[in-house]
């Protein structure tokens, strides 16, 4: 057996496969759902229903999709160059700390403040992958490794920090920060729901990472660098920089998500601030092939999954864990759709 | 098939019909043929002619569509290396399939014994080799190891692990690509002993001065055909090239040079070794304008360590390199580019271009931050387009439009896609690192045309080759490189190639050095 390259996919191939991909992952769920006890169209129809079923369900979904488009963004410019940011999950946290700092702290009014907490999440999230992308460029340390154990290290910095400085004296002894003022908070886009400003702050980062990886030399230099860095040198591209200027933009861009959390839905920062969207972001990403504009069509559904499966499982007895394993067989089946359309198996 | 009426004594092997498609490329076409005991068959054919698919289906490495082969009239099972091996076939690869860190002998009785066998019999098996060494005029140490060993060592220890194995059919394919003249006179030594023993073997080559002294009978593939089959002393180079290639060749003749003023000199440069490759050792070299430069050497003597350093890729350890009189500091891709030197790799698909990219994206690869492709760190891709478009046709470049990717296109369309991102640039300097391996003819000539017009236009033209008619037919001055150490310069045919072979060998280098 081996793997022979297509040169061209037919249309057939290239659509039918994805397609059949999801009716693979939908049969599989159906089937755990039937075991589990439940009429499987029926869960399915509950979940379609809690995910987009009313307004509220939606704006909830929407809601959860902001910081998966911000770590799904994050992972995607990063992978475009090769750089395995395993880290958003970090990033976030130190997005999320700094947001912290400056809206309880420092004591400036709203308009100042909201700013100068998103400025200061995106140099934070920055700096956080500085170490591990800086250390691959001059040591040729693996930044799966680096930025997978940072996760921990920032998680246990959090704790500390949450049941030390930064405790909450109000917080009746919870290990939670001081809430940001009111004024420093993230609007709503329409008054009385939910949904606030960090979803579209959200939309315009994945125009913006559009934008700059097909229109600016420094997206072009991504590309190259992720596609062929021999190359890449040869032709005089600083692959080192390049790096590290993704690597900056993608902490930048997961540290938002976590500033979008605080700022825009929680007030304040605890430890479960952030239920893996740093690592959910990569699959986010992976389904969305990379592509900035599918972050944000794969965060919506990643988001519906999840909220739909936590509606559903109040109403039929199906444990929620059913919303992991649709979203692993989804990834699973759509890497292996997408080999299949790259390459044909043969024998011989 | 009158060349098959001449072949004398039984036939040893026998292919029929052989067919094999990778996709839609059908790389072997119906193909059949016999080969006699005691005969040397040449097997001819550009480059993607078929010629390695057929033998890989030979030895089993391939499962053929269609088609049988049969070995001393038993029917080869497909698919089976161990059949072929088993049934007295042997087979030496281009590229070396040798244990590095073990030695002659052990690797000769890899895989003979069974792995539970008590000491492995090493004296017989020594004496044996040393007999067959003997017989064959393959002198090499057994008990060297592989990764101390010259190529031209290596590939006599494939020989001899064939005919350890009793191979009665042995396989070449294309076995002079890394040897010197001199040791590829040995190798014919070496099989005329053989085919006088009785073997046969089939010589897989595109040199047709070699074919024509080696062979007694040629098989000319093309397009995955055979096209022809002719006893060698019933034909000449002129009728094989023209078979081979479909149509008349003419070799290019450049006229003669105008050398100007040095453009680049590297004043006792060294650079650091890489792996088991040597780098440069105290090279002094100028390269002149209006002239080229032909570097003649075997494969891994430092060739990789020149085209690096004037490529930016690396810089001098010890030593100076002039750029027009200028010593260059901070030396890196983009500050030769600065320079005016256009570089063409090795290797275009690793190196020259990125394959999922388009034409459009790979003919900007080393200009995409000047105007007018970008401004002010904005690209600007209707710019960029029209040059590509320019390109293509201006150098011909055979394409399906400059946003298709690059890796759709043949290596000879690569390769000119490649020379004019270099070309119009107006280079200086031209490194051209092997521009026409594993191009077919027609885009060999057309690249070898467009290096000697960029050398009339006043280029000073590096050209590095390992083939060394390549470098004879092209350069004005030759240096031969060996072990990291540069030749003096010689003038067009001030040497014979047989001369150029002592050099490549190492021999007449000042040791002291």
């Amino acid at each position: 057996m081996r793997l022979d390259p297509i040169a061209a996919p037919s249309p057939a191939r290239a659509l039918g496969l994805p397609a059949l991909a999801i009716l693979a992952t939908i049969a599989l769920a159906a089937a755990l759902a039937a075991i589990a006890g439940a009429n499987p169209l029926e869960t399915f129809g509950l979940i379609v229903k809690g995910a987009v079923g009313s307004k509220f369900a939606t704006l909830e979904t929407l809601n959860r999709a902001t910081p998966l488009i911000f770590t799904g963004l994050a992972v995607a410019v990063a992978f475009r160059a090769r750089l395995w940011n395993i880290g958003a999950e970090a990033q976030l946290y130190a997005g999320a700390l700094m947001t912290v700092v400056i809206g309880t702290q420092l004591g400036l009014p709203g308009p100042l403040a909201i700013p100068l907490m998103a400025l200061g999440a995106i140099v934070a999230g920055a700096l956080v992958l500085l170490g591990p992308v800086l250390l691959k460029t001059r040591l040729g340390v693996d930044e799966v490794v680096t930025t997978l154990l940072l996760n921990f290290i920032m998680a246990l910095f959090i704790s500390y920090l949450l049941e030390g400085p930064l405790k909450d004296p109000m917080g009746m002894g919870w290990p939670k920060s001081p809430a940001l003022p009111r004024d420093a908070r993230l609007p709503r886009i329409v008054e009385g729901l939910r949904l606030h400003w960090g979803f579209a702050l959200a939309l315009i980062c994945a125009a913006g990472v559009w934008v700059m990886q097909t229109r600016t030399t420094l997206g072009y230099e991504i590309r190259a660098v992720g596609q062929n860095q021999q190359a890449a040198r040869f032709a005089g591209i600083p692959v080192g920089r390049v790096l590290i200027k993704t690597a900056l933009i993608s902490g930048g861009l997961a540290a938002l998500a976590g500033f979008s959390e605080v700022a825009g839905l929680k007030g304040n920062l605890t430890s479960d601030l952030s239920p893996d969207f740093g690592y959910t972001g990569i699959i986010v990403a992976m389904l969305a092939l990379l592509h900035p504009l599918g972050v944000v069509v794969s965060a919506l559904f990643v988001a519906g999954i999840f909220v739909g499966a936590d509606s559903m499982s109040r109403a039929a007895d199906v444990p929620t864990y059913i919303a992991d394993i649709l979203l692993a067989a989804a990834l699973l089946f759509m890497v292996l759709a997408i080999l299949l359309t790259r390459y044909r198996v043969v024998r011989g | 098939m009158t060349a098959q009426d001449t072949a004398q004594g039984e036939t040893v092997l026998r292919l029929s019909g052989i067919t094999k498609r990778f996709g839609a490329l059908t790389a072997n076409d119906a193909i059949s043929f016999s080969l006699a005991k005691g005969e040397v068959v040449a097997l001819l054919g550009e480059n993607g002619a078929g010629k390695t698919t057929l033998m890989n289906i030979l030895f089993g490495h391939y499962t053929a569509d269609e088609g049988s082969v049969e070995v001393f009239g038993q029917a080869l099972p497909p698919g089976q290396p161990g059949a072929a091996l088993a049934a007295g076939v042997g087979m030496v690869h281009q590229h070396f399939t040798l244990a590095d860190n073990m030695t002659v002998l052990e690797n000769v009785l890899l895989g003979t014994g069974s792995l539970w066998s008590p000491g492995l019999g090493k004296p017989a098996a020594r004496r044996r080799l040393q007999a067959l060494a003997e017989d064959f005029g393959l002198v090499v140490d057994p008990d060297a190891r592989v990764a101390e060993l010259s190529v031209g060592e290596r590939q006599r220890v494939e020989i001899l692990k064939a005919l350890y194995r009793d191979a009665r059919i042995l396989i070449l394919d294309e076995p002079t690509a890394v040897l010197t003249p001199q040791e590829a006179d040995a190798l014919f030594l070496t099989l005329r002993k053989m085919v006088a023993q009785g073997l046969s073997v089939i010589f897989i080559s595109h040199k047709l001065h070699e074919v024509m002294a080696i062979s007694s009978r040629v098989l000319v593939l093309r397009h995955g055909k055979l096209v022809g089959e002719v006893a060698t002393r019933d034909t000449d180079r002129h009728q094989l090239a023209t078979l081979m290639v479909g149509a008349e060749i003419t070799a290019p003749a450049p006229a003669e040079a105008r050398p100007g003023a040095v453009l680049m000199r590297l004043d006792r440069v060294s650079t650091q070794p890489r792996g088991n490759r040597p780098g440069l050792d105290a090279v002094d070299l100028d390269i002149k304008a209006g002239q080229i430069l032909g570097l003649a050497g075997v494969s891994g003597n430092g060739q990789g360590a020149l085209a690096d350093l004037i490529s930016g890729l690396d810089a001098p350890a010890s030593g100076t390199l002039e750029i027009a009189g200028h010593p260059v500091s901070g030396w890196n891709p983009r500050s030769a580019l600065h320079s005016g030197i256009g570089r063409i790799p090795e290797d275009r698909h690793r190196t020259g271009t990125v394959a999922d990219f388009t034409l459009t994206e790979n003919a900007v690869l080393e200009s995409y931050r000047d105007a007018p492709n970008a401004r002010a760190g904005w690209m600007d891709w209707s710019a960029a387009r029209s040059k590509t478009e320019a390109i293509i046709a201006k150098y011909d470049v055979r394409c399906p439009g400059p946003e298709a990717r690059i890796r759709l296109l043949s290596g000879g369309n690569m390769q000119k896609l490649i020379l004019g991102r270099v070309l119009e640039a107006a280079p200086r300097i031209i490194l051209a690192n092997q521009p026409v391996r594993g191009l077919d003819i027609g885009a060999v000539t057309y690249v070898q045309e467009q290096l000697i017009a960029a050398r009339d236009a006043g280029a000073a033209v590096l050209l590095i080759s390992e083939d060394l008619d390549e470098i004879l037919t092209l350069s004005d001055v030759i240096r031969v490189i060996s072990d990291g150490r540069l030749s003096p310069e010689f003038a067009r045919g001030e040497k014979t190639p047989a001369e150029l072979g002592q050099w490549m060998a190492g021999q007449g280098f000042d040791h002291a050095a």
